[in-house]
């Protein structure tokens, strides 16, 4: 808390920040109007009435439920690789200092950094090099190789905070290794790697541009998506399927800012 | 963990005795050698990213020296510059520079509407406001990358809402007027460049708004008091203090912004014209087209111009505020 609280803000300001949060929000806010709308073939607004008929639709897709559950066995496998190397790498890059320890943080950001045509594109070109098929695991390698750096920020954050003589104290009364870790460390690092691991989760469930790289004829949801955008068939279900997206991807960043409020910040941010 | 410290280890014997085993063993090699314990601990993350992202990354570098035979459409393995050559073709270069105008209108526009956001945010907002604004930021920034795209498609499309909303307002005019223009009008809005631009102005903007946000709460409060002390303008106060102190984090935010940009192909395709943007040239040469150096030769690009960013902004002390 700081002691210099100034007046209040200026109104130019105050106005100029709701327009902006308003910018950001009213976007998706459409998005639950659209799915109950009758209109079945243009974007007409307003909607000429309102129906739920399209929940039921969608509900019997199977194509919407293959692709929903490709995405979840992917994003599911995708984060608990993302978690084990990314709290390998927060681990030894935040409690030691060794030559290269720069190069390492580089190499970790640097699937986001880069833009992610570059990694799909990257990942194809050895794919055909090295004649490897498309298929589940193709798609989990491009993943989890972008999903590392968000386990990597939280759990960097949280080992920052972490006093490094807890560790010390906890050997001193004769704990071992495996026992420090299991009862000292990872106690104290376990919201925030359920933090990253959600945020990991949340990533991969949404990309879409590696996505259409490393995927074969395998469909995952922001895929179909791709695909109804592209080529619409049936505009309704496309409306449903993004209302439960959004609604899908709210909760695990809800869950991860509960979980890391007090203290250090979810990944991207940074005080 | 930090064994490097410099600590004796003392066995007391009053202290637990070593659990003994593979386990005991291990533990004390990694106490006595923590250099070991730290290679472990850095050799999977290390490999995975070496092999997988870098190694893709040298493959691709590799095929962007090949090239591809005109007649039969086979790729010649054989070392080449001549894919570089076709890169600086006429309409290759008019591509390169659309989407780099483009990268950069789009971070000016995002810095310009995050700026006010941030700074409301990092000096204003307390206690639960805060916590408001910050998930006001987290929530867009992390909804479904299409969906954002989606519900534009649907706020620009010609019967869409924001049409509807002009007309409430009798400024169809305006809209109407804009979209006659060259190069940023076109039928609607979403086949246009200003829809195009809207929409990476929209979707990039939360990169934008954490970074700068960052950098301002390191910014004293009594730092714009004095500047207002001392007889400053609000304006005179954010030129020459406010502005210079977030400087490192527009530019963190701009990283985003202008790579996302630089490397998009989805949002161009759906809202957009028909002209092309690098991203969706590597598509198009890698797909339909099969021209997998000239794609991998277009890849280069964003990355030397985000090899020269990144090495500015490092010199700006950037990554400070990420």
């Amino acid at each position: 808390m700081r002691s210099d609280r100034g007046p209040s803000a200026p109104l130019r300001l105050k106005i100029a920040a709701a327009c902006g949060l308003l910018f950001l929000h009213l976007p998706i806010l459409l998005i639950f109007v659209y799915a109950f709308t009758t209109e079945e073939k243009s974007f007409v607004w307003p909607p000429p009435g309102l129906t739920t008929q399209w929940f039921a639709v969608t509900w019997n897709r199977p194509d919407v439920w293959e692709a929903l559950s490709l995405s979840v066995r992917v994003a599911a496998i995708s984060t608990a690789i993302a978690l084990v190397l990314g709290t390998l790498c927060a681990a030894a890059v935040s409690q030691t200092r060794f030559f290269g320890r720069e190069t390492i943080s580089l190499l970790v950001i640097l699937p986001i950094a880069l833009p992610g045509i570059i990694t799909g594109i990257a990942l194809r070109s050895a794919f055909s090099l090295a004649d490897i098929p498309f298929s589940f695991w193709t798609i989990v390698l491009g993943h989890a190789t972008f999903c590392v750096v968000v386990v990597y920020n939280n759990a960097v954050a949280r080992f920052r905070r972490t006093s490094g003589s807890m560790i010390e104290a906890s050997m001193d009364l004769g704990a071992d290794g495996f026992q420090t870790f299991r009862h000292v460390v990872l106690p104290n690092i376990a919201t925030a790697l359920l933090a990253g691991g959600m945020l990991a989760f949340a990533l991969s469930f949404d990309e879409v541009i590696v996505t259409t790289f490393t995927a074969g004829q395998q469909q995952t949801v922001p895929i179909w998506m791709l695909e109804e955008l592209i080529r619409p068939r049936q505009r309704p279900v496309t409306n449903v399927v993004a209302m439960v997206v959004v609604l899908v991807t709210l909760l695990p960043i809800l869950l991860a800012y509960y979980l890391t409020r007090d203290g250090d910040q979810i990944a991207g941010s940074g005080k | 963990m930090s064994l490097d410290a410099a600590m004796p280890r003392t066995t007391a014997p009053a202290i637990l005795p070593g659990s003994g085993g593979l386990r005991g063993t291990l533990s004390d090699l990694f106490w006595r050698r923590p250099q070991l314990l730290l290679l472990l601990m850095l050799l999977p993350p290390v490999l995975w990213l070496g092999i997988v992202y870098i190694g893709s990354l040298f493959a691709l570098l590799l095929q962007s020296f090949f090239s591809i035979d005109e007649f039969s459409g086979l790729i010649n393995r054989e070392f080449t510059l001549k894919t570089y050559g076709d890169l600086f073709q006429a309409a290759n270069l008019d591509i390169i520079l659309r989407t780099v105008t483009m990268a950069a209108l789009v971070t000016v526009a995002s810095a310009i509407i995050a700026f006010p956001i941030a700074y409301y945010a990092a000096r204003y907002a307390r206690g639960r406001w805060k916590a408001l604004f910050y998930l006001g930021v987290m929530l867009p920034l992390w909804s479904s990358y299409l969906v954002k795209i989606y519900a534009w498609k649907l706020i620009l499309a010609k019967e869409g809402i924001l049409t509807w909303l002009l007309a409430k307002l009798h400024l169809l005019w305006l809209l109407d007027g804009w979209l006659s223009l060259p190069i940023v009008g076109g039928n609607s809005l979403s086949v246009s460049f200003t829809g195009t631009f809207i929409v990476f102005v929209y979707v990039w903007l939360p990169f934008m708004i954490l970074p700068v946000q960052a950098a301002l709460e390191r910014v004293p409060g009594n730092l714009v008091e004095a500047s207002s002390d001392l007889g400053a303008s609000p304006g005179q106060t954010f030129r020459n203090v406010l502005f210079p102190l977030a400087l490192p984090g527009i530019v963190a935010g701009s990283i985003f912004t202008f790579s996302l940009t630089l490397g998009d192909y989805i949002i161009p395709q759906i809202i957009g014209t028909s002209r092309l943007f690098i991203g969706q040239a590597v598509y198009s040469q890698q797909g339909t087209a099969g021209n997998i150096p000239l794609a991998a030769a277009f890849t280069v690009v964003p990355i030397v111009i985000m090899g020269f960013y990144l090495w500015g902004a490092k010199r700006m002390g950037a990554f400070d505020a990420l």
